[in-house]
């Protein structure tokens, strides 16, 4: 068991951290830092470009998609060597977020079930964020039932004619391009008839309608499909293979997710170092320290598992639905910190404007953005039964729909 | 970096887990808990014959030489069997007394019969209720001699020897504060069994009526080095609850595989998959921070009193969490005497408090937190 560099790491971590230096957009180091989840503004400059900007000069000179191989934009660099490249990326990390989708969930899967060709030409531009990517799975009557959709996907010719619609895409109004889950066969049970696609998002017939969220921003998105045409060359997988498929894409994106969900402990610590309540300095208070050190312990312990998945990928090992705890426990205890933070502040806390607001804001923005967590790329409860089912082994859920055709599966539950 | 123990380390874990399993199975445990011995003998002395007992006690001193992370590893196995043997207090506590603070010839004397299994030791702090505190400590030391009352001290009854803090100034400070070195068998002492949440790790009063002591380590050094085994002990106790979550988690899994309610299993039940599920991710969070835990004390890195107090807290949680639940998934069957669900259960409460509570670690660990960022 060691923590510290070996030379090789050592040598990796000063290279990283002399580039980072020379090349970062430091004029955003400040507003980064102080962002949290649900909230990354930076003043005057669009958020988009400065991302787009920063991943292109990290491609440019190697930094890109660390661990994607090198002939499809990335480094080939061992898992520990993305960590440190974290480390130092520091808080030009949070300039990652709208490239997540698309390298941590769409890159992958275009790895596993594209062609050669199409690897080397649509690769290196999703891994320098030239154009970004989007998941296009999750529709109003399948979201945790993922299997239940419906968008069809009808062979002509050498093409496939898409009609249906997409929810809660995010990113979808600045992708450029995205991987699509349709229904093939509706006559078969619902996980035989499903097939997958990436398509260019310019192509006509698909409408992208951004959505008001709960927090009051617009991240995701709705997205029609109007007798868009996808060539069959853009087909992932086999014809009604597409569960399969989205199963490598899901796991990828529970480690992408599970690894970098924010806790919001530091942000605590720090607010509870600085808060002054009646009587005295807030952490001086027995139950503010009791609080604070459960929240500090569900965090060290979160960072040591993953630390853990990385020496066990770094063995060789694959990464296993275990990886799912992380973001079942971050999920709500960001939510759980942002309430408690603001009932330090009392009658107070419920101000968020940045003048009155204690930290600018950034605890109410976490409490509006943090029921989300819970719910995108899985909910918590279907993070349970992935923990239940596929670590402990106990039975699956009885599925009433499992051996009934899709076309005859009730859509409604109160006949 | 590797976040990971060894494959020799892993090695030594499964021999001893195939060795409790065939030397500690929960019959054994009933042995003591239902009173009829204060430990497990033989279970002690084949301890000492694999070599466990001193693990990390130096070739020279008797012991393997092996190392803590390797300590580590035997402890989380003692907590998975449950182990009635008194390893926690003198594996833990007073040999690491000894390895931190003895003399040579202090650890010439005693560290071998240790790791032999000859010797019993303990730590005599506490004076009833109460957290660790240097205030708290009342019995007086003078002329080489002790005087006054300690409870409860864990194994107290059924130990050769004890590591006791004592009083010896009076200028308010933790330096009024230093250890000694007590043959419990020398005479002076009195020992009284007390019962106790888990009769499988006994707890006993001593009262010391001029017993005669020596020092160990330098005079009012005592709470400085009090610390230090406190947070040694944590993190090795904390592999210990890690490894009892485990072990309630696996036997809940078990239960709710054969036991059919309603015409199917009832794991197939959401709600009982999901207490299981949350049983999981309680012992993995701990197993995590006890991973750092075991670094820093191998390396006795600068971290290791947060990193101590981390592992300490989120053990107590999970095991507490872990050995309530099982129960719960086992229904009635599990809140009966005849089945092993509340020997963890006991085991967990009891643990959770024999280095002070919870609350007293989680305000530990903020203060470290606290001293660390303003460093
Ligand atoms: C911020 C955000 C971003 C998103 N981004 C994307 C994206 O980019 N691409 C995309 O495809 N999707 C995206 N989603 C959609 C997301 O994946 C789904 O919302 C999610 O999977 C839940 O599905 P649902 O909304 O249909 O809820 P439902 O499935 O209707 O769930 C409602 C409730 O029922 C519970 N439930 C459902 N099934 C079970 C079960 N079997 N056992 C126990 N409880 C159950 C759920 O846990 C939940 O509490 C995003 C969602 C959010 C909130």
């Amino acid at each position: 068991m060691n923590f510290d560099d070996t030379p090789q790491e050592a040598a990796f971590r000063a290279e990283a951290k002399a580039w980072i230096q020379a090349n970062a957009p430091k004029q955003y180091e400040e507003e980064l830092r102080k962002s949290s989840l649900g909230r990354t503004v930076l003043k005057g400059a669009n958020i988009l470009e400065v991302a787009k900007a920063w991943q292109k000069k990290k491609a440019d000179a190697g930094w890109a998609c660390l661990h994607w191989p090198k002939e499809y934009g990335g480094r080939g660099a061992s898992p520990i060597e993305r960590v440190i490249w974290q480390q130092e990326e520091g808080p030009f990390g949070k300039l990652s977020g709208m490239f997540i989708i698309g390298h941590g969930m769409c890159g992958p899967t275009m790895m596993a079930f594209a062609g050669e060709e199409q690897k080397r030409k649509y690769l290196p531009p999703l891994a320098s964020g030239e154009k970004v990517w989007c998941q296009l799975f999750s529709e109003p009557a399948g979201g945790s039932d993922v299997a239940g959709l419906r968008t069809r996907a009808e062979k002509k010719g050498d093409d496939w004619i898409i009609n249906g619609q997409k929810i809660w895409t995010s990113g979808a109004h600045y992708s450029d391009y995205g991987i699509l889950l349709t229904r093939t066969d509706p006559t078969v049970p619902k996980h035989k008839g499903l097939t997958m696609f990436f398509l260019d998002m310019k192509s006509p017939g698909v409408e992208v309608r951004p959505i008001k969220q709960a927090s009051g921003q617009s991240d995701f998105n709705e997205v029609y499909f109007t007798d868009v045409k996808i060539p069959d060359s853009q087909r992932l997988g086999a014809v009604n293979d597409g569960w399969n498929v989205s199963l490598t894409t899901l796991m990828n994106e529970r480690m992408s997710i599970g690894a970098g969900v924010a806790t919001g402990f530091p942000e605590l610590f720090d607010f509870c170092n600085s808060l002054m309540l009646e009587d005295g300095p807030a952490i001086e208070d027995r139950s503010v320290r009791s609080r604070l050190a459960n929240y500090a312990v569900k965090a060290s312990g979160l960072r040591y598992t993953s630390m853990r998945a990385i020496s066990a990928l770094s063995k060789g090992e694959r990464p296993g639905p275990e990886n799912s705890i992380g973001k079942l426990v971050a999920g709500s205890m960001v939510q759980e910190v942002a309430m408690y933070a603001l009932d330090l502040q009392g009658a107070a806390g419920v101000l968020s404007g940045p003048e009155d607001a204690e930290v600018a804001g950034k605890f109410q923005a976490m409490l509006l953005r943090a029921p989300g967590t819970r719910v995108e790329g899985g909910t918590d409860e279907i993070m349970r039964n992935i923990i239940a089912e596929r670590v402990l082994g106990l039975p699956g859920d009885i599925r009433v729909d499992k051996d009934v055709p899709f076309n005859q599966i009730p859509t409604k539950g109160r006949a | 970096m590797n976040f990971d123990f060894s494959d020799d380390q892993k090695q030594m874990r499964d021999a001893a887990r195939k060795f409790l399993a065939e030397q500690c199975p929960p019959k054994a445990v009933r042995e003591v808990l239902d009173g009829k011995a204060a430990y497990d003998k033989k279970l002690w002395q084949g301890l000492a014959e694999m070599g466990f007992l001193g693990v990390a006690i130096p070739e020279e001193f008797g012991g393997a030489g092996a190392g803590h992370l390797e300590l580590c590893v035997i402890a989380e196995e003692m907590g998975r069997a449950n182990a009635p043997v008194p390893f926690s207090s003198t594996v833990y506590l007073a040999a690491e007394a000894l390895l931190l603070a003895g003399s040579d010839a202090q650890k010439r004397k005693w560290l071998p019969k240790i790791a032999s299994g000859e010797a019993i030791g303990t730590l005599a702090l506490f004076e009833g209720k109460g957290n660790p505190s240097s205030k708290a400590i009342k019995l007086q030391a003078s002329g080489g001699t002790l005087s006054g009352v300690k409870k409860p001290v864990p194994d107290g009854a059924i130990a050769d020897f004890a590591v006791v803090a004592a009083r010896t100034g009076s200028s308010g400070r933790d330096s009024d504060i230093s250890l000694f070195l007590v043959d419990l068998k020398a005479g002076g002492v009195e020992v009284k069994s007390l019962t106790n949440v888990d009769p499988t790790r006994g707890q006993a009063e001593l009262a010391f009526k001029n017993a005669k002591a020596e020092p160990l380590g330098a005079a009012g050094e005592g709470w400085s080095i009090l610390t230090q085994v406190l947070d040694r002990a944590a993190v090795l106790l904390a592999f210990e609850q890690v490894g009892g979550s485990d072990r309630a988690l696996e036997m809940g899994r078990d239960y709710a595989l054969d036991r059919i309610a309603f015409g199917r299993p009832i794991g197939s039940f959401q709600a009982v998959k999901h207490i299981l599920a949350d049983m999981y991710v309680s012992a993995t969070l701990a197993r995590s921070n006890c991973y750092y835990g075991a670094w820093a004390l191998s390396t006795n890195a600068s971290e290791l009193p947060e990193a101590a107090a981390a592992a300490r807290i989120s053990a107590t949680q999970a095991f507490q969490h872990c050995s309530k639940n099982n129960i719960q998934v086992h229904g009635g069957m599990g809140f009966t005497w005849e089945f092993d669900c509340h020997m963890y259960y006991r085991r967990a409460n009891a643990t959770a408090l024999t280095l002070g509570s919870l609350s007293y670690w989680e305000d530990q660990l903020i203060d470290r937190m606290r001293k660390k960022n303003a460093a």
